[in-house]
């Protein structure tokens, strides 16, 4: 019989003990999603992008592993030849850094922009690192200067790739 | 899109698709572009085709018939040879770090 999806929060916990971490917190939702619908189809719509496997351009600085909540902009037009990933849990890269488009699918996002499935993909698209400890500074810096950017680009959506 | 359902599940976006693909392959499996473009497009889409907050549809993509993967990523010691925790960029190639400390000059 197939296994089910891999439980990933518990053991993650247990390897920060045994690592001589403090305990990661997850953040916990515990109000309902909030909800805007979209308000136009999306062949029309401009759609934002926010990955978080920690990408950077070739010429970029690299992120570093002590909870850098730091966002990088990256040109739709980039070379996949040219997309780098830092990120503290390195042995999830793996794929992304034989294949970026597997982490960051800046050649699908582009066939969709092409394709006519979307409108268009916005100029940049926008990377983060994923397993910063500090809530406080993904809730009050990184996610709220997210937004500006988002609005700035006046998105009609945006696709969350997480790692 | 997410490839961890517990922590879609923890986390509550408003949509979600779910790959259960090991971590690290959201978009799909390298060198796959047809299935990367399927599984981006699906979930592109799926912005437009829910309409039930928290709803996580799931893909049907299998990685392997041989689950040995799975049962690896929930051991907690394994696979886990992090570099320190401190303020150094870590780059993926010592060329990455010239070029950006020669653009930062």
């Amino acid at each position: 019989m197939p296994m089910g999806p891999v439980e990933y929060i518990p053991p993650a916990i247990e390897r920060y003990v045994l690592l001589g971490y403090d305990p990661y917190r997850y953040y916990q939702g515990t109000e309902p999603p909030p909800w805007t619908p979209l308000n136009k189809p999306l062949s029309e719509s401009r759609l934002g992008v926010i990955a978080t496997a920690g990408t950077y351009v070739k010429g970029q600085a690299a992120f570093f592993y002590k909870d850098d909540h730091s966002y990088r902009a990256i040109p739709k037009s980039t070379s996949v030849e040219d997309l780098r990933f830092s990120h503290v849990t390195e042995h999830y890269l793996g794929s992304a850094r034989q294949d970026p488009n597997s982490a960051f699918p800046i050649d699908p996002l582009r066939r969709l922009e092409s394709d006519g499935v979307v409108a268009e993909v916005a100029e940049d698209l926008f990377s983060c690192m994923g397993g910063v400890y500090s809530q406080r500074k993904i809730r009050d810096e990184l996610a709220p200067a997210l937004a500006a950017e988002f609005t700035r680009q006046e998105v009609d959506a945006v696709l969350l790739v997480p790692m | 899109m997410g490839t961890a359902y517990d922590i879609l599940e923890t986390c509550k976006p408003p949509r979600a698709v779910f790959l259960d693909y090991p971590l690290g392959n959201t978009s799909g499996r390298p060198f796959a572009p047809d299935e990367q473009y399927a599984i981006t497009r699906t979930a592109v889409e799926a912005l437009a085709g829910i309409n039930k907050p928290g709803t996580i549809l799931p893909l049907n993509y299998v990685w392997s018939d041989d689950e040995t993967w799975k049962a690896e990523a929930a051991v907690a010691d394994t696979g886990d040879k992090r570099q320190p925790r401190d303020l150094t960029p870590r780059y993926q190639f010592e060329e990455d770090r010239i070029a950006a400390e020669r653009l930062s000059a």
